[in-house]
């Protein structure tokens, strides 16, 4: 490193060639920015898998396929802002696939045991799933304990909780029909409907993805507490003695991936009337998948959300694109994997080319 | 000088339990100045350093800033007061930009009723000019401070505490990790600061980095002042010598020189 050689004595302003510099802070020209996103791979891959199953499988180029395309994706794509936040903030969450389940499990059975209106068990849902995220967050910071290990026995234990209170409950692993309980309808508005724009037919999980998405971005990059969260997760030491409330900051998030638990579990009942109480396992990993081949470091501190959002979108072309090409449904996993390998391997490339671009220091 | 000290120790003493890691330190730190602290491994300096930065209130004695006694119970009271500590892993995240880590804890937002956004724009033009001013050039702004030089880190970090108020740095050990020609750029920078009328304390276990900035040396031993003296009484081999041993290492030179096995104690 010849970092010495970059130190210069201020220029005078509006003096020689490089005057102009002064007039605003020093940054690389837009297309070397461009190159080193750490999304760039992502959006890569994400042309090279369209372009593949474009090319391979006919129904694939339909209108009416981009719609399941985008609904597939929305489905890993809601989570993955959650937990893609969560990664930049230095942590992970075993616990996200389940507690979607567990979320959507308590809407529908304290809706039907009770037998109020919807809406009832709708914001009981929220405050368990956010309850589920502090509970999370709380452990976490109070023991020291590594993410893995809280989240892990916080999953296993959703795990057995979603089976066991259902039994309990509806005598049965799945919850009752609440198709016809007050306020359900108003409730699949917000949460499962779908609407028609030209041709396409698109399900409105999809608008909830794009908006959260953008919004989580610009919490990301434009705000406070998004500065606090790529400080928490790139040296929490650092953060705190910069006077970062840190431990504030990572409840706040795992309570963040709640929230967003709770959404897709309120999607998942509206959408379907019953939950299915053994479900959500293995979820996780995709969400966490997405969130990787976005660009997102594993050790934190790192990552963009539109990433994660293109991550689930990739998602969601194989899964469905597979379908339209007639190929074996079991090869989505085996795809999906290798994705997620290649797109590691291209993304960590793509940051050693920046370094060495940068110049200079 | 007859002004007031900018911070001052008196018979500052501290025990954790039963260990008594700084026993009676004197230190006074004045504006326009660089005060270097010396000592080994375990002579009470990380202790010093956490007494004046706040985050441990002395046992015995009195801290004063600007002549008037205070008791901080937290780093933040100390920065309050313009005591700002740059502490040896600097507090940087390394993959942050260099703009954001600048103003990490101290970001400047721009509030419309309820709701506020960062003022990306202003914090990138002052972090890029704050640089410049003390002659660091970067090409990129927006570069992770990572991607720095050792050297360039600290004085990213000395700018950030100088901007935000700092009127007394706590150096602790810039020049350790650094090499021959980064060091150097470490020392111009507390050359500058003591030039822009800041109080600097300089912590170090260099005696040779220490002479060519301070003005006035401090030399602890287990946790007390063996040493204390202005520039004018104080030549580079003194503190050479105090550093490396001094009078024991006398005292080992004669055991050893007379052929003696191993050294009776005391």
């Amino acid at each position: 490193m010849e970092g010495t050689q970059a130190l210069r004595a201020p220029e005078p302003a509006g003096e020689g060639p490089r005057g102009e510099r002064a007039a605003g802070p020093r940054r690389r020209p837009p297309l070397r920015r461009l190159a080193t996103r750490p999304e760039l791979g992502s959006v890569l891959g994400a042309v090279v898998v369209f372009a593949v199953f474009f090319a391979v499988a006919e129904p694939f180029r339909t209108a009416s396929a981009l719609g399941t395309v985008l609904y597939a994706g929305s489905t890993i794509g809601i989570m993955a802002v959650g937990v893609a936040l969560l990664m930049i903030g230095g942590e992970f969450d075993l616990s996200a696939g389940v507690a979607v389940i567990s979320s959507a499990l308590t809407a529908s059975m304290t809706a039907w045991w009770f037998g109020l209106n919807v809406w009832a068990g709708v914001a009981i849902a929220l405050a368990v799933s956010l309850g589920i995220g502090f509970l999370n967050g709380w452990i976490l910071v109070r023991t020291r304990l590594p993410s893995f290990l809280v989240t892990l026995a916080v999953f296993l234990m959703l795990q057995g909780l979603n089976v066991a209170v259902t039994r309990l409950v509806v005598d049965g692993v799945s919850t009752r029909n609440i198709s016809d309980m007050d306020g359900f309808e108003s409730a699949r508005a917000v949460f499962a409907s779908s609407f028609a724009v030209g041709g396409l037919n698109l399900r409105v999980t999809v608008v909830w993805w794009v908006l959260f998405t953008a919004l989580a971005t610009w919490v990301l990059l434009r705000t406070r507490v998004g500065n606090w969260v790529q400080a928490a997760g790139g040296d929490a030491e650092a953060a705190r003695a910069m006077g970062v409330p840190v431990a504030g900051v990572k409840i706040g998030l795992f309570m963040t991936v709640g929230f967003f638990a709770w959404f897709s579990g309120m999607h998942l009942l509206f959408a379907f009337n019953t939950v299915q109480s053994g479900e959500g396992i293995g979820n996780e990993l995709l969400y966490i998948m997405a969130a990787v081949v976005g660009g997102c470091l594993l050790t934190g501190g790192y990552g963009t959300v539109v990433g994660a959002a293109v991550g689930a979108l990739i998602y969601g072309m194989t899964r469905q694109g597979i379908v339209y090409a007639g190929w074996d449904n079991y090869l989505v996993m085996f795809f999906v994997g290798a994705m997620l390998l290649a797109a590691v391997v291209v993304n960590g490339w793509f940051r050693a080319q920046a370094d060495k671009g940068v110049g200079g220091p | 000088m007859t002004d007031t000290p900018l911070l001052e120790l008196s018979g500052v003493g501290k025990a954790f339990g039963t260990v008594r890691a700084l026993t009676g330190v004197d230190l006074a730190v004045r504006a326009g100045e660089v005060t270097c602290v010396l000592g080994d491994n375990g002579a009470g300096k990380s202790t010093l350093i956490k007494v004046i930065a706040g985050l441990h209130p002395p046992t015995t004695g009195v801290y004063r800033v600007d002549g008037r006694p205070v008791s901080l119970s937290s780093p933040r009271q100390a920065r309050n007061l313009g005591i700002a500590t740059v502490h040896q892993d600097l507090a940087m995240a390394p993959l942050m930009p260099v703009w954001r880590n600048f103003f990490l804890g101290e970001e400047r937002l721009r509030r419309w009723g309820p709701f506020s956004m960062l003022d990306a724009a202003g914090m990138r033009r002052t972090a890029d000019a704050e640089l410049r001013r003390m002659g660091i050039d970067l090409p990129d702004i927006d570069a992770p401070v990572g991607r720095l030089s050792g050297g360039q880190r600290q004085v990213v970090a000395i700018a950030r505490a100088v901007h935000f108020g700092a009127r007394v740095l706590i150096l602790d050990e810039p020049t350790a990790a650094l090499g021959v020609k980064q060091s150097g750029v470490v020392l111009k920078y507390i050359a500058a600061a003591r030039e822009a009328g800041l109080g600097v304390v300089f912590i170090t276990h260099n005696p040779h980095h220490a002479h060519l900035v301070g003005d006035h040396f401090v030399v602890l031993k287990l946790g007390e002042v063996e040493l204390d003296a202005p520039r004018a009484e104080v030549e580079p081999e003194d503190l050479v010598r105090q550093m490396s041993g001094g009078a024991e290492l006398e005292d080992l030179r004669h055991e050893l020189e007379r052929g003696a096995g191993p050294a009776a104690p005391g």
